[in-house]
């Protein structure tokens, strides 16, 4: 060999004899504790790929001698929370929405359980702290569109609100007073004005007065003659000057003109008959819940 | 082009250059076309800057006739010093981005109302910009000085090294404009189109052939380590490349294309590339970097020759199977999950050969870290390369993983790997290569490179620090379940909570960025002045 290998005075150990650029490399062997770990970490693999599944084969992988499987264990995990909330679950399912609400650990169950799925179901559209926004109701306050019931919720829920799936969904119309010609943009600031008026805002007195034959012809029959609304139409109270799409002459106007009208899907296909009941309890626990129908 | 037109010295004959002229002239030509009949804007954009770049390429060829021969006795140089000023303006560059999209993360107001510079968009310019484009021209420009040196002779091939570097500019440009237009395969590190892929195949090539040409005709009997890195990074990221952007164009005159695959195949594909994205580019060829620089930067012969063979076959061998360790608890089979996660267990100690290999090559040199912060920042940044390569291996166990994974401590685990050891090591080698470039003995300030080196570890620290923290937390949210069994907190929850640890995390971005700025107007005050140099070939590079 040609190659001359020196001695590194540091380190004690000779070198390769090679030097590129002035680059020398020392000869010193593999650090034990390296190759050690490295083997251990070698037999570890071997070992947890007999154990689990691994190999691929021509006729399908090995399955591993402990039969484990991701699948498996999620569907054993999922079987084992189902089966610490089954007798629970069970009582709901069978129970009325008054019998659960008058059972204390119950009713706290359901609550905890409808917080859980309205966090995952709901919070979208009615927010986190179900405050709802434009457009989507507040929970939390005691103007109900469609009734404030547990039943009445509960039957929201399940079969939604315009919910073209569901042949019993809660269904109503409001006519496009503007777009379709109904009224003329006059009578509509007219009948804007005395809306505001009904709820004791500020209004043009004149045009509110105006208005007041205009709401009786066209709008009475579904918000009633007081304007206090009816839940059989969902048809907003009037008077309360809470204003799902906003307050204020314009967003009246605009909502008489060609109306917004919100949807909710219904939830059967989805949550389980328990889980619509604790979303309805919990819902009517927010604040503005009325009492149960059947006591 | 080719070896074809150029004579041994890598002057372009007169019918060579005219050849070159004309195959520049028909590109452009033919981008021209391909932009007239365009199906879509992003696409036309692209193929008049392709146009554009046919021309320029042809009219810098014009300028040249006539001119004397460029003397070619000496290392290549010139085009190391090209890469080493563009790895610092594109890592400046990628660097502001990611705090632009840090603070985005963090406060949603700075997503503005055009598309172009929403976070979707700017994210993976904000990859791509710091992986390929300063991570990409810090490996083009070292691995052309270190291939030079370590086998005693010029780079082969003439000037297609010149085509490479600004080919690969050209690709550059052409993905970063292209996330802003929203041309995307929506394939993570692999966004751009076809016809950048296809571009870049050939770029790609043609570094492989001045890379491998270069070892060809080497005044060395043995390749150093340093080039084997290289090499398998240069080959190796053209397989995966290839592989995973196969795909069908809707139409050759359009920006969109399809996978060859799908399901369950194409996210299998999209990680076998997407580590190996990491394996090969941001660690073999940083690795590479590493062989070269800490000796020579420590003036200390490398470690142990021993430990590089074994840990360079092992880390080869055994980084291509560790993607599926990124589909752990999904369709994948569990049979390639288990395999991705034993192979990335395995993995562990071939990534630590290196880093002792980088380490213990300061034995007998220990002292110098005291007085230059060049290899100070070498040192952190091997430390960092040995805390992610231990990290990695650990996420990628299942039950580690089913915590960690989709939260944000995958990205501190990425920026530890992605800033701390490829971002120090690119700029250690930058700090130290600049000053032999032009003639200096060191850059203009090192206690300027102090303040950087700390500056960086101080901010990766606290980005990573911010990460475990939110990350952990998120995992841990997503898994609380009260004592009923019900899910404690909803989504978005968790996003409100991760807010302060978004701050913290842009915090030490803009941390780590201020030390590139001090970096930028260092090197600007070392090369001010001062004249470019050509290095005789064989003459041996001075250490620090």
């Amino acid at each position: 060999m040609a190659i001359q290998t020196e001695k590194d005075d540091v380190s004690g150990t000779a070198t390769t004899g090679h030097s590129w650029d002035g680059i020398r490399e020392l000869n010193t062997p593999l650090p034990r504790w390296w190759l050690y770990t490295f083997y251990g970490c070698v037999i570890w693999a071997i070992g947890y790929t007999i154990l689990y599944p691994a190999w691929p084969l021509p006729g399908g992988a090995t399955q591993g001698i402990l039969g484990w499987s991701s699948r498996g264990q999620f569907a054993q995990q999922m079987q084992a929370a189902a089966a610490a909330q089954k007798d629970t679950v069970d009582r709901i399912a069978a129970m009325s929405l008054p019998d659960i609400m008058k059972d204390p650990k119950l009713l706290a169950y359901a609550q905890a359980g409808g917080a859980a799925a309205f966090k995952v179901n709901c919070v979208q559209c009615h927010g986190a702290g179900a405050a709802g926004g434009k457009g989507y109701p507040n929970l939390n306050d005691d103007d109900w569109l469609w009734g404030g019931s547990p039943e009445a919720i509960y039957t929201t829920l399940r079969h939604g609100i315009r919910y073209t799936d569901d042949p019993n969904t809660r269904d109503s119309q409001m006519p496009s007073f503007g777009i379709d010609g109904i009224l003329t943009p006059e009578q509509i600031d007219q009948v804007a004005n005395h809306v505001l008026a009904l709820s004791g805002e500020t209004a043009d007195a004149g045009k509110a007065e105006a208005g007041k034959q205009i709401f009786a012809e066209n709008c009475a029959a579904c918000h009633g003659e007081d304007g206090k609304g009816n839940r059989e139409f969902g048809a907003p109270n009037l008077t309360d000057r809470l204003w799902l799409y906003g307050g204020g002459i314009d967003n009246i106007k605009a909502q008489i003109v060609k109306p917004s009208m919100g949807v909710m899907p219904g939830w059967t296909k989805r949550l389980d008959d328990a889980t619509i009941k604790e979303l309805a309890i919990y819902v009517h626990s927010l604040g503005g819940g009325e009492a149960p129908v059947t006591q | 082009m080719g070896a074809g037109t150029m004579t041994h010295k890598g002057q372009p004959s007169g019918g060579g250059a005219m050849a070159m002229m004309a195959l520049w002239g028909l590109l452009a030509l033919f981008a021209i076309t391909m932009g007239a009949k365009a199906a879509d804007t992003p696409f036309a954009i692209h193929m008049f800057i392709f146009a554009l770049a046919a021309i320029l390429a042809l009219i810098f060829k014009a300028r040249s006739f006539g001119k004397p021969a460029p003397d070619t006795s000496g290392y290549m140089d010139e085009v190391v010093r090209y890469g080493a000023i563009a790895t610092v303006f594109w890592g400046v560059v990628g660097f502001l981005v990611g705090l632009v999209i840090a603070l985005q993360l963090a406060y949603p107001a700075w997503n503005p109302d055009l598309e172009w510079f929403n976070f979707g968009r700017l994210r993976p310019l904000h990859t791509s910009a710091v992986v390929f484009a300063f991570g990409g021209n810090a490996l083009l420009c070292t691995s052309f000085y270190v291939v030079q040196r370590t086998n005693r002779t010029r780079l082969a091939l003439g000037n297609l090294a010149w085509f490479v570097f600004w080919g690969y500019q050209l690709f550059i440009v052409l993905a970063a404009t292209g996330y802003l237009l929203g041309v995307t395969e929506g394939r993570e590190y692999a966004e751009p189109e076809w016809y950048v892929d296809l571009w870049l195949t050939v770029v790609w090539v043609a570094y492989f052939l001045v890379f491998f040409g270069t070892l060809l005709q080497r005044k060395e009997s043995h390749i150093y380590v340093a080039n084997w890195f290289y090499l398998a990074f240069i080959v190796t990221i053209a397989m995966l490349h290839i592989v995973n952007n196969l795909s069908i164009p809707v139409s050759v005159f359009g920006s969109k294309s399809y996978s060859l695959f799908s399901g369950v195949q194409d996210a299998l594909t999209q990680w076998w590339y997407g580590h190996n994205a990491v394996g090969f580019f941001l660690t073999a060829g940083f690795l590479g970097m590493m062989y070269y620089f800490i000796p020579k930067r420590a003036n200390r012969p490398v470690y142990s020759y021993r430990l590089s063979i074994v840990h360079f076959w092992s880390l080869i061998f055994l980084y291509i199977w560790a993607g599926p360790h990124h589909l752990h608890y999904t369709a994948l089979p569990d049979w390639a999950q288990t395999l991705g996660m034993v192979f990335s267990i395995m993995l562990w100690m071939p990534s630590w050969g290196g880093m002792i290999n980088g380490l213990m090559t300061l034995s007998g040199a220990w002292d110098k870290l005291r007085t230059d912060p060049v290899l100070r920042m070498m040192v952190i940044s091997v430390a960092f390369y040995g805390m992610s390569t231990f990290e990695g291996p650990m996420m990628s166990i299942k039950s580690v993983n089913s915590l960690s994974h989709y939260t944000d401590w995958t990205i501190g685990h990425v920026h530890s790997g992605a800033l701390g050891w490829v971002g120090m090591i690119s700029m250690a080698c930058v700090y130290h290569l600049i000053p032999r470039l032009y003639g200096q003995k060191e850059v203009y300030s090192l206690p300027l490179v102090s303040w950087h080196v700390w500056l960086a570890t101080l901010g990766i620290v606290v980005y990573a620090a911010a990460m475990w923290v939110a990350g952990i937390m998120q995992g841990l949210i997503w898994r609380e379940y009260d004592a009923n069994g019900f899910l404690a907190y909803s989504f978005v929850e968790t996003v409100a909570a991760m807010h302060p640890y978004y701050v913290i995390r842009a915090f030490g971005g803009a941390l780590f960025l201020a030390g590139s700025l001090i970096m930028v107007y260092n090197l600007y005050r070392t090369i001010r002045g001062a004249q470019p140099v050509s290095q005789p070939v064989g003459m041996v590079s001075a250490a620090a």
